[in-house]
């Protein structure tokens, strides 16, 4: 059966596929050419690398010239254990405030909202301060614990609807038999909200992994670079090497690409149901 | 464990209110704890010291609100804070009109009823919000690098050739094209959203108003659009904190002076100065807390003409 197809849906078509180019096209070029040779890169930029042109020379470099396995590991370090802390105490947070009844709940709800709309940022001069004083300059340690203040509150919005939604009945039939809070959370609750931790890790992964800001201040040395500090030294410091400077960004879209296309659908699922309510 | 104690009361937790057992303490402290030390903490602390100067000897005193005075008023700070303040209006405004309205437009289109490929179009736009700033940053100055080529050649081939210029380089032009980019890539957020919304009102809606004999115009501006309104406001007040937060792109684009001669300064460059110094000026943490809770004033402006101007218009029309 062929539906007609009515001209108007065309132009749509052609709109979001323009648009879809536009969107996309930038970062295919960066790929593109990262496999190129510096000559192709300059002569065809459009063009797809063929055996002729086909070069790794900038990811040689890259590999020479700078830490970015180490890069990457901080990376991954910082990005699992801030999310792991998040989520394990976020989701405890959530579960005292959604499910028992007591003086200041609504305070508490109050005063950890405040994270929400307030950039962390801003205590920068403070946070450095403190830092320092407790030793933690240029450690990882450092970064994982800004991260987990700056994600919690977000975490545990996100978290306490969803255990809202969890049946009563469950819980206290667990409390009849005699089961503790902390095995209600452990064994009932966690298991039940994972699809809400997959909504709140997309949402907690991406801007840490991104961040420049923290690791600019409190870790820009000795080795504790995460990749996006990483790639922006690198690339201030190569930037005539265009074969460098390609693969560096190619090494670093890659991996967000790849985790991107496989976990979409969590995010697209967190963006248009719970986090608009 | 001291569990087996209140386990054996199942109601209790239900029932009162006014104790503060002690398991809802072991759940509630660690992430009490980490806010409060890391976040609010600093946050109060350098509302604090944006109170206090160093002298020579580093030895901090109080002093009022004499730094906001400086930060106002003299010429060897008001000038850049001004500038900055501007130019991160400037930034604002094109997010709002150009992020929002391309954001709304994909939004009218992929909700469109039995859209084919709908999931693609929305996974593929949205992939650039994913990046890291610096990144995007990176892959812009490339592309608009008149070294390289790409972006006069396109213009070339559509026969707009003329226009090229070195954006990013040109006082006149950097901000703009910087605030481009910045949209470009976050396209996606406020698409997500007002998407989300536009499937969301009930299709007797739309249909009761096709009968009425309504058409695509008046639908979308009598029916959906007041609908969406209240998402229309998420997606401002998010977009107000993250322009007045911004930091990380201009400071990968053009570094921390923010060039040429200040033309895409905005206020987290200029506090990331301000706070580590650059070229001969040392950084003062002092004056760098100060720049932070004037832009933490004018966040929470924002926050709240939003809460309780927009938000509460908005739930009034609505019911």
């Amino acid at each position: 059966m062929n539906r007609p197809i009515r001209p108007s849906r065309i132009l749509v078509h052609l709109a979001l596929i323009l648009y879809t180019v536009i969107a996309l096209g930038p970062i295919l070029l960066i790929l593109l050419n990262a496999f190129k040779t510096r000559r192709a890169i300059f002569a065809d930029p459009l063009g797809f690398p063929d055996a002729r042109t086909f070069t790794t020379i900038g990811f040689d470099q890259v590999f020479a010239k700078s830490d970015f396995g180490l890069y990457f590991l901080n990376s991954l370090t910082v990005t699992v254990v801030s999310l792991g802390l998040i989520v394990l105490i976020g989701a405890m947070a959530a579960w005292a405030l959604t499910e028992y009844r007591f003086r200041g709940n609504t305070i508490i709800g109050l005063y950890l909202a405040i994270g929400i709309m307030v950039p962390i940022r801003l205590g920068s001069v403070s946070i450095l301060r403190m830092m320092v004083e407790l030793n933690l300059v240029n450690t990882l340690t450092a970064l994982i614990l800004v991260y987990v203040a700056q994600g919690l509150p977000l975490a545990v919005l996100i978290l306490g609807e969803f255990i809202q939604q969890i049946p009563r009945e469950l819980r206290d039939a667990a409390r009849c038999d005699g089961v503790s809070e902390y095995r209600i959370f452990g064994s009932i609750i966690l298991p039940l909200i994972q699809p809400a931790i997959a909504t709140v890790a997309v949402f907690t992964m991406v801007p840490i992994w991104n961040d420049l800001w923290f690791p600019l201040i409190l870790s820009p040395g000795d080795g504790k670079q995460t990749i996006t500090l990483g790639v922006q030294q690198f690339i201030g410091q190569y930037v005539t090497d265009w074969n460098a400077v390609l693969a560096s960004l190619t090494l670093a879209i890659a991996p967000i690409l790849v985790l991107y296309l496989l976990f979409s659908r969590y995010l697209v699922r967190g963006l248009t149901a719970g986090a608009v309510k | 464990m001291t569990t087996s104690l209140e386990s054996t009361f199942p109601l209790e937790v239900a029932t009162a209110r006014s104790r503060f057992p002690i398991h809802v303490a072991v759940f509630l402290t660690p992430a009490l704890l980490i806010y409060s030390v890391f976040s609010i903490y600093p946050l109060v602390d350098t509302i604090r010291l944006s109170l206090y100067a160093s002298d020579q000897t580093g030895a901090q005193h109080f002093v009022g609100l004499v730094n906001f005075q400086t930060l106002l008023t003299d010429p060897a700070w008001s000038v850049h804070f001004w500038n900055a303040l501007r130019n991160n209006l400037i930034f604002f405004a094109i997010h709002m009109v150009v992020q929002n309205g391309i954001g709304l437009g994909l939004a009218m289109l992929l909700s469109l009823p039995r859209l084919t490929g709908g999931n693609i179009y929305r996974t593929l736009i949205f992939l650039p919000t994913m990046l890291s700033v610096v990144i995007i940053g990176f892959v812009w100055q490339l592309i608009l690098n008149p070294l390289w080529g790409i972006a006069p050649n396109l213009l070339k081939a559509v026969g707009l050739g003329s226009l090229f210029g070195p954006w990013l380089g040109q006082e006149s032009t950097a901000l703009i094209t910087i605030s481009l980019i910045s949209v470009w890539q976050f396209v996606g957020i406020p698409m997500m959203l007002i998407y989300a919304a536009l499937i969301n009102i009930p299709d007797d809606l739309l249909d009761a108003a096709t009968v009425d004999g309504a058409g695509p115009f008046s639908i979308f501006w009598f029916v959906r659009l007041p609908l969406i309104l209240p998402t229309l406001g998420v997606v401002s007040i998010l977009t107000f904190v993250a322009n007045f937060n911004a930091f990380d792109l201009i400071y990968a684009v053009k570094g921390a002076l923010a060039g040429p001669n200040f033309s895409t300064d905005i206020l987290g460059t200029f506090f990331y100065r301000t706070f580590f110094g650059y070229q001969l000026q040392v950084g003062s943490p002092t004056m760098g807390a100060t720049v932070a809770t004037a832009m933490l004033i004018i966040i929470l402006m924002g926050v709240l003409i939003y809460l309780f101007g927009v938000q509460r218009r908005l739930q009034r029309q609505m019911f």
